[in-house]
This record gives structure tokens, C-alpha cells and sequence, in this order.
């Protein structure tokens, strides 16, 4: 009762949020009806294709929500985040390899295909357990924490902030895609996991299942959003908002700034790795492109278009460029990546506030010398601070 | 000693020089006379050469071999060509004229031959191969002809073609060409070769009954460092199967094991040289690449993302060049070096005007609309140019090896891209620290307003600093077309590479760029052996993240107040 109430007065001053949760409940019982209950013959049959793009593009918000808490909430740009999702998918990936079982082109009961194929004896040792959905969902959330939380422990604690984080982040992301690509890891090289039969016993190639999968997913999407709420809503995400905005002051005014940045960013890659894990039983592959470096820079993009530091935003970016992506790479793929381009330069250079600072204006119209949050300001440039070199 | 090799090596033109003898020897005397005695001279030596030659038709083998001393003792100048062609398989007959060729490839797969004249060793026509049959050999006689072309070869004046003759004959030594090579070392004048006919003579001395022989032998090949030389020693101290020494004599035996650990260090020696080496010529494109990226990102502290592809336009551009000057693709790349400086620099201008200088001060604003800029000259030169990789050339005077001595060679267009490297290096540095635009651009660095203030067009400053370093991408995608494939990914591939160089160095510094990229080029060559290409270059993305969270500023960090506004 207090939870709704909570809810619900929460709710109240977030009416972004709660159109966002209202469209989400909609997808998630109307879709699933288009395409159920409406005959194939009638026009408004959804397609179980779309159904599953749509799928497809909640599982992207998700990965949006979880960039937007960190950068435009924590100002940490992170090009990295690929890569949690990645990981995310490769522990469900790993879960639907071993229900493959005895129907694989091998037959063999405990190893997957690639395996039998690189004349592998027995299974590795990371591989154990991951025959129980259980252990798989824990580690879906696990693997992508724990590297988070070395990254960042080492990260955060030396100080290593802005671009430079940037370029970590994204070396990192690059160092695990060439990992991956390896045979010898264990995970299937350059082919990934593909051709999975089924997930807790449900077939993965029936509508019902994929029905239940994007229902799932819309409930998790609500859920990340929510969560995400409640953490930029809450005295921890002020102090992440003033962390952003001035971190050294934040941390002259007595408040750990590593820590924050270290749980707001494992909180991040373990949503980028839930959201991972529920993209790889709809599309239906995972191999080690997901982990390219563009992918991640490609999320930061949603999130600019949507609006930074919106969350709704954010969820929505993703959604339309992803729909515009599906749209073009179909229809004239010659000028996708010329439109991708584009809207990477002009949301920077004439949306600073993306979608979201066209639909909600702020409260009084912005004047110069306003105090925007440092990131968005046009502060003086590199040199003009730095004064005369000391020698 | 020449006059005679010319005879030898062209039928055609001896006619000539042995009229030239004749002219000298016989001034005194009429002139029909020395006009017609060589001529006769040749005509009988041609028929005599001929009989031979058409004895091969049906000779048996060990009769072949009396006809191929027979022919190589005539001193006929076709002799050479025409042995040389019936030890390769090259020498037919055709049974409808009995007439013998030779033929120009004696590959079956061609369906038809192209025939040369035995005697004047002109063109002859062709033939189809079924109208021809081969003139057979077998081992002893193809060893024989083996002997008989290297004696030839080994008294050539060119002193190449007798170090490629004996070359040839050490790599399987017998007693006849031992008996040639001995010949020869006395009168052998280049060091060079003589050395090798010494190695050969040594080699064929271990198997001396003569202990002092063995032992002189070892003595000479103990510095040699050629992989045959030292499985040969290493083969004197092998145990037969019945636990005694190949080797008996003691002294030999040790002498022979001194002899092959100091080869095995001198080549361990030389094959570390090498792979610094390595090292340092993948360091110099880390390097290469990333320099422009130190001017604009380390000088004005500008994230380019689309630092790639402007390296990207200056592989293109190079392609260009080539296709415009077809004929002269050595100097193609001289001409390329500054027209890809050029058309970088001005896209890096245009880049800079348009966008970049609406986003100073906003380093990760500044990182995407680059990236967007990016994927626009990606898809460009997609359009332009097509998805396919294109084939950029690299010219003859860039292949090639340097042996430096039998463990240590280097390819040239590694030594180059050193070389190249520390050229613009160089030019850089020179350019920063010894011009005007240099001057203004530290300037305007260290302080912006007091650069204004004194009068500096900081703007036009930034442009120029913008396209310096844009410039510097161009060339570095020129070196960059002879190592790898030009299409339009060319320049992703090397983007996060380059950045982890700059950042490994210290921002804001150039030598720190310098010693950054060669180093993680060295630790790259250095681990690749143990751990393979990509996991190497794993280790160094880890160790590279693991050193910045040590030290986030670099090698060689920033000091002073300049270091806190990044």
C-alpha cells in the first residue's frame, strides 16, 4: 500500500514518466494481443517479426536507461557499456547453449557444438553451472557488476575522469571484443552462440514464447526505469547530480565521490547486462560484434537524441533511432550511416538537450549565464583557464 | 677475360667481337682475309655444336653425358643457356624436323610452347607441346649438368653470379664439386666469394679423415651463422645409436661444441636486434598515427574521433595519385605524401570551422559529433569509391630485404616507415618550436586571452593548429596504404590504438607520444611469440588501462596549471 503510494506521488511529478509507463503497459498487453488474438488475414495482424523488433528495441532502452544514469545523471561517458550488455548476453547465451543438449549437429550432451568441433574433452570450468537458469540469471548480473566494479574501483579511485575515462572504457570494450573473437576462450569465436531451441523448457521458435519474452521485457524496462527514478530522486543521486556538475567541490564538501561513481556505475552495468540477457533469446545470436566499440558509442547517440539526464528520454531515443535504423538499412541503406552522422552532429551542435528540451521546456526560458549544469555550458576553453604554465 | 664471357653469353654478338680480335690481331693483313677466317672459325664451331646437340635426340644416358662434356668443352657461347635448359626440363626436339629448341617455360600446363633458337638464341616461333618431345635426363646426369652450369657460373666476371653459384653448390656438396670448389679459391679475387667457396671448403673438411683437417675446419666455420653451418656442427656431436660419438676425436668434438654455442648466441643476439626491430617499425606506425592526434588533442585538447579517417582521405589519396600516374608508381608516393597533407589539412580546416569550434570547452560533445563526422566520410568514400578494398601499389624500391649477415635481414619498407617516422617527427617539432605558426600555437595553449591580447588571431590559430595535425593524419594514412588494406575502415581499426598511444604518453607532449608508441610497439613484439598476435595486443589494451589508472596523466604528464584544465 505505501509502495503504491510511494508510486503514485511519485508518478505525479514525473507525468514524462508516467506516459513512458503508461505506452510500456500498452506494448505490453496490446501487441501481445495483435498479434495472438487478431486472425493473420486481418490488417492488423502484428507479424511475430515485429513483435520481435519491438522486443528488440525495449531491450536497447533498457541499455539507454542505463548509459543516461551514468552520463547524464554521473557525467561519466562511458563507451564501454556494449560491453556489459555483451556480457549480459553471452551468460544467457551460455544458459540457452546448454539446453541445446543432444540436439545439436554433434549430439553431444554436456558440449556444444563448437566445442565438439575444436575437439574439446570436457566442459570448462566457467561453464558449470550454467546448465541452471538460476545460476545463469545470477551471473547475467554478476559478471557485468564485478568488471564494473574493478574498472571502476580503479578507476574512480585515481581520478581518472572525462575523456580519459571515455577512452578507457572504450579500450576496454575493444580488448574484451578481441577476446571474444578468440576460439580459445571458450566462446565460440568469431560465430558466438546461435541456433538456441528452447529457454525453461518453452520453445523459443513458438509465437507464445516470444510473446511471454517481450511482456517480460517491457516489465523490465518499467521496473529499470522506476528503479532509476528512485535512485536520481533520491539524496544519493543529488550528490551524483553535484558530482557531475562540480566534482571537486563535492568532494572538498565532504562526500565520497568514488564511491558514488562506483555504485551508480556497477547499478549501470548490471542494468546494460539484464538488458543484454533478455536481447539474446529474441534475436536469437550473440557473437563477439556486440562488444565493437561503435556499438557503444551508437548508445550514447539514443541517449543524446532522446535527451540526457531525462531517463525517458533516453528510452524514447533509443526507440527512434532504432526505428529509423530498421527503417533505412531496409528501404536505402546507402544513406544510413550519412543520417546516423548527421544527427550525431547536429543533436550535439543544435539539441544540447536533445528530444526531451523540445517537449518539456524548462521552467523559465534558459538565459545566458544561467547556471546549466558544467557539462552543457560553453566553458571557457581549454587554454583560457589554464592561466600562465608555472614553471 | 670479359671479351670471352660476351661470347658466351650471346651467340649473336660474338660474331662481332671475334671480328674485333681479328681486326686487332691481324692488322697487317688483307682485309677480305680477317673479314672471312673468324667468320669460317664461328661457321665450323656452330656445326660442330649442332652435331652434338642433335646427338642428344637418341643418346642414352651415360652417352648424354659424354655429349654434355662435349658441348660444355666446345667454349661455344650457347653452351651456358642450352645446359641450363636441359637441366630444367627446357630442351625439346621436334620429330618432324629432328630440329632441337629451347623453350622459354617448360610448364605442362601451357598448351603451347614458345620456341628458341639453340644457336642464335633468337626467337623462334611456337609450337604446339604436343608436337614436341622432351630430351629426358636422369639424376646422375642432372648432377652432372649441375656441375658443368656452376663451372660456368663460378668463372662469370660477375661476382653475384659466382656467389649465387656457390651458394647453389654448398646446398648440396659432393666430392666433384668439392674438387671445383677448390680450384677456384685460389684464384677467387672477391672477398665475398671467396669467403663462401672457405665455408664450402670447411664444410666439406668435417668429413675429413684428418683430425687437424676436421679441427681447421671448425675453425673457420665457428663464426659463420647460417642455419646449414650449424646443424652441421651440432651434427658432429650427436651419439649413434650404440652410445658412441658420430664424432670420435675429442678435441674436434669440443671444438665443434664451443663452436655452436658461440653461433647459437651470436644468432639469439641477432634475433633479439630483430625483433627490436619489429618492434620498433610497428611502434613507428603507432607513432605515425598518433602524432596527429597529439597536436590536436594533446595541443588544443580537442577529441577527434574522426582522426581515422582522415588518415582514411590520405590512403585514398594516395590511390588517387596512383591511378593518375600509372607510369610512375616509385615516385607516386613522393608526390602522395603532400597531397594527402593537403586534402586532409583542408578537410581538418573545414571540420574545424563548421563544427569543431562551436564545441571548445565541451571535450565529449566535441567526441560525438566527430564520431558523427566520422560515419559521414566513411559512407563518402563508400560512395565515392565503392565498399571494396582498393589496391594501393608499393613501389620496387620500397620491397625488398637488406641482409645485414646470415641471421639478421631487414625489409626495407620496415626500415622506411622508421625512417618516415622520425622524419615527421621531426618536421613537428620543428614546426612548433622554430616557426611562427609554432609560436602562436603555444601561445594560445598556454594562455588564449593573453595570445589575444597581444595581438595573435587565436582563431585562425586553431584552424591552422587543426589542420596541422589533420595534415599529419594524411600522411600517416600514406604509410599506412603500403602495410594494409585502403577501404573504408581503414581508419577505425586504428583509432583506439592511437588515442591509447597519446593518452600512454602524456597528453600535451610529443616526445611522450614518440617513446609511448615505440614502446607499446616493442612490448607488442616482444610478447607475441608466447602469447600470439591478438592476445598480445590484449595484454597491452590491459596493461595500458592498468598503467593509466596508476598513472592518468601519462609517461610524461603535464605540469603546472595547464594540467588542471584538462
Amino acid at each position: 500500500m505505501r509502495v503504491a503510494r510511494r508510486l503514485w506521488s511519485t508518478l505525479a511529478d514525473d507525468p514524462g514518466g508516467a506516459v513512458f509507463l503508461a505506452l510500456l503497459l500498452a506494448v505490453a498487453t496490446v501487441m501481445p494481443a495483435l498479434n495472438q488474438v487478431v486472425p493473420v488475414s486481418s490488417a492488423l495482424h502484428l507479424s511475430t517479426y515485429s513483435l520481435t523488433l519491438i522486443g528488440k528495441y525495449l531491450c536497447y532502452a533498457m541499455l539507454a536507461l542505463a548509459v543516461d544514469l551514468i552520463w547524464g545523471y554521473g557525467g561519466i561517458l562511458s563507451l564501454g557499456h556494449a560491453a556489459f550488455f555483451a556480457l549480459g548476453g553471452y551468460a544467457m547465451g551460455m544458459y540457452l547453449m546448454r539446453q541445446i543438449g543432444r540436439r545439436g549437429v554433434y549430439g553431444n550432451p554436456i558440449l556444444p557444438d563448437f566445442m565438439v568441433f575444436l575437439n574439446w574433452q570436457k566442459l570448462p570450468w566457467f561453464w558449470l553451472g550454467f546448465n541452471h537458469f538460476w545460476f545463469a540469471l545470477a551471473m547475467m548480473a554478476l559478471v557485468p557488476a564485478l568488471l564494473a566494479y574493478v574498472f571502476g574501483w580503479l578507476a574512480f579511485r585515481s581520478r581518472v575522469t572525462g575523456v580519459y575515462l571515455s577512452i578507457m572504457t572504450q579500450a576496454l570494450s575493444y580488448a574484451l571484443m578481441l577476446a571474444f573473437f578468440r576460439n580459445d576462450m571458450g566462446f565460440g569465436g568469431n560465430n558466438g552462440f546461435t541456433d538456441f531451441k528452447d529457454i525453461l523448457g518453452f520453445d523459443l521458435h513458438q509465437d507464445g514464447t516470444r510473446v511471454v519474452l517481450l511482456v517480460i521485457t517491457a516489465a523490465a524496462l518499467a521496473t529499470s526505469y522506476l528503479a532509476c527514478r528512485a535512485i536520481v530522486g533520491s539524496r544519493a543521486g543529488r550528490v551524483i547530480r553535484a558530482i557531475r556538475d562540480a566534482e571537486s567541490r563535492t568532494r572538498f564538501l565532504g562526500y565520497r565521490v568514488e564511491s558514488y561513481k562506483l555504485w551508480v556505475f556497477v547499478f549501470s552495468a548490471v542494468l546494460a547486462g539484464i538488458a543484454g540477457a533478455l536481447y539474446v533469446p529474441q534475436v536469437g545470436i550473440i557473437n563477439p560484434s556486440e562488444f565493437a566499440p561503435i556499438n557503444s558509442i551508437e548508445v550514447v547517440i539514443w541517449v543524446a537524441v532522446g535527451g540526457r539526464g531525462t531517463l525517458v528520454g533516453a528510452a524514447a531515443g533509443a526507440v527512434l533511432v532504432n526505428y529509423a535504423k530498421t527503417f533505412f538499412t531496409g528501404a536505402l541503406p546507402e544513406v544510413w550511416l550519412y543520417a546516423l552522422g548527421s544527427l550525431f552532429v547536429l543533436v550535439t551542435l543544435f539539441l544540447p538537450r536533445g528530444l526531451m528540451g523540445l517537449v518539456s521546456r524548462p521552467r523559465r526560458p534558459l538565459r545566458p549565464g544561467d547556471a546549466l549544469p558544467a557539462t552543457w555550458t560553453d566553458r571557457s576553453r581549454v587554454g583560457v583557464s589554464a592561466g600562465s604554465k608555472t614553471k | 677475360m670479359r671479351l670471352l664471357d660476351g661470347l658466351r653469353c650471346c651467340g649473336h654478338r660474338s660474331g662481332r667481337g671475334a671480328r674485333q680480335i681479328g681486326l686487332r690481331w691481324f692488322q697487317s693483313l688483307l682485309l677480305a682475309a680477317t673479314l672471312f677466317a673468324p667468320d669460317a672459325l664461328a661457321q665450323s664451331r656452330n656445326d660442330g655444336f649442332l652435331a652434338a646437340l642433335g646427338e642428344l635426340r637418341e643418346a642414352s644416358f651415360p652417352d648424354k653425358e659424354k655429349i654434355v662434356e662435349r658441348l660444355s668443352e666446345s667454349g661455344h657461347p650457347s653452351a651456358r643457356p642450352v645446359l641450363t635448359a636441359l637441366l630444367e626440363d627446357r630442351l625439346y626436339v621436334r620429330p618432324q624436323d629432328q630440329k632441337i629448341f629451347l623453350v622459354k617455360s617448360g610448364d605442362d600446363s601451357l598448351a603451347s610452347f614458345e620456341l628458341v633458337d639453340p644457336l642464335s638464341l633468337r626467337d623462334a616461333g611456337s609450337s604446339p607441346r604436343d608436337a614436341l618431345t622432351k630430351v629426358g635426363t636422369n639424376n646422375s646426369l642432372r648432377k652432372l649438368l649441375k656441375l658443368t652450369v656452376a663451372r660456368f657460373d663460378l668463372s662469370s666476371p660477375a661476382s653475384a653470379v659466382r656467389l649465387a653459384a656457390v651458394e647453389e653448390m654448398l646446398r648440396s656438396l659432393d666430392d666433384a664439386s668439392i674438387a671445383l670448389l677448390r680450384k677456384r679459391v685460389g684464384v677467387e679475387t672477391d672477398a665475398g666469394v671467396k669467403e663462401e667457396i672457405e665455408t664450402g671448403l670447411a664444410l666439406a673438411a668435417l668429413d675429413s679423415s684428418d683430425p687437424q683437417a676436421r679441427l681447421d675446419g671448425i675453425a673457420t666455420l665457428a663464426h659463420n651463422l647460417r642455419q646449414q653451418v650449424r646443424n652441421r656442427l651440432a651434427g658432429l656431436l650427436e651419439q649413434s645409436a650404440d652410445g658412441g660419438f658420430v664424432e670420435r676425436d675429442e678435441r674436434v668434438r669440443r671444438a665443434a661444441a664451443t663452436a655452436v654455442r658461440a653461433i647459437d648466441r651470436s644468432r639469439t643476439f641477432y634475433s633479439g636486434i630483430e625483433t627490436l626491430f619489429f618492434g620498433l617499425s610497428v611502434g613507428s606506425v603507432l607513432v605515425l598515427v598518433a602524432i596527429g592526434l597529439a597536436v590536436t588533442f594533446g595541443v588544443m585538447g580537442v577529441i577527434n574521433m574522426a582522426h581515422g579517417e582522415l588518415m582514411m582521405l590520405g590512403a585514398y589519396t594516395t590511390y588517387v595519385v596512383q591511378l593518375a600516374m600509372p607510369r610512375h608508381i616509385g615516385a607516386s608516393i613522393l608526390v602522395a605524401v603532400p597531397a594527402a597533407f593537403l586534402v586532409a589539412g583542408l578537410a581538418g580546416v573545414v571540420l574545424e570551422r563548421t563544427i569543431i569550434r562551436f564545441l571548445y570547452g565541451r571535450p565529449l560533445e566535441t567526441l560525438l559529433a566527430t564520431f558523427g563526422v566520422s560515419l559521414v566520410l566513411q559512407q563518402l568514400v563508400r560512395s565515392i569509391f565503392s565498399a571494396n578494398n582498393r589496391s594501393v601499389e608499393t613501389p620496387a624500391w620500397m620491397s625488398g630485404t637488406l641482409q645485414l649477415n646470415d641471421a639478421l635481414s631487414i625489409t626495407y619498407n620496415r626500415l622506411y616507415i622508421v625512417i618516415f617516422t622520425l622524419i615527421v617527427f621531426a618536421i613537428l617539432l620543428i614546426v612548433l618550436k622554430r616557426t611562427r605558426l609554432g609560436l602562436d600555437i603555444r601561445a594560445v595553449t598556454q594562455n588564449r586571452a593573453m595570445a589575444q591580447a597581444m595581438g595573435i588571431r587565436t582563431e585562425w590559430v586553431d584552424a591552422m593548429t587543426f589542420g596541422l595535425g589533420s595534415g599529419i593524419a594524411g600522411v600517416a594514412g600514406v604509410a599506412l596504404s603500403q602495410f594494409t588494406n585502403v577501404g573504408p575502415n581503414l581508419g577505425q581499426s586504428y583509432i583506439i590504438d592511437s588515442f591509447m598511444v597519446v593518452v600512454f604518453g602524456g597528453v600535451g607532449n610529443l616526445w611522450g607520444t614518440l617513446v609511448g608508441g615505440m614502446s607499446m610497439g616493442v612490448v607488442n613484439q616482444l610478447l607475441e611469440p608466447y602469447a600470439g598476435a591478438v592476445l598480445a595486443k590484449i595484454f597491452v589494451l590491459v596493461a595500458l588501462i592498468l598503467f593509466i589508472q596508476r598513472w592518468p596523466r601519462g609517461l610524461f604528464p603535464q605540469t603546472g596549471r595547464a594540467a588542471e584544465s584538462q
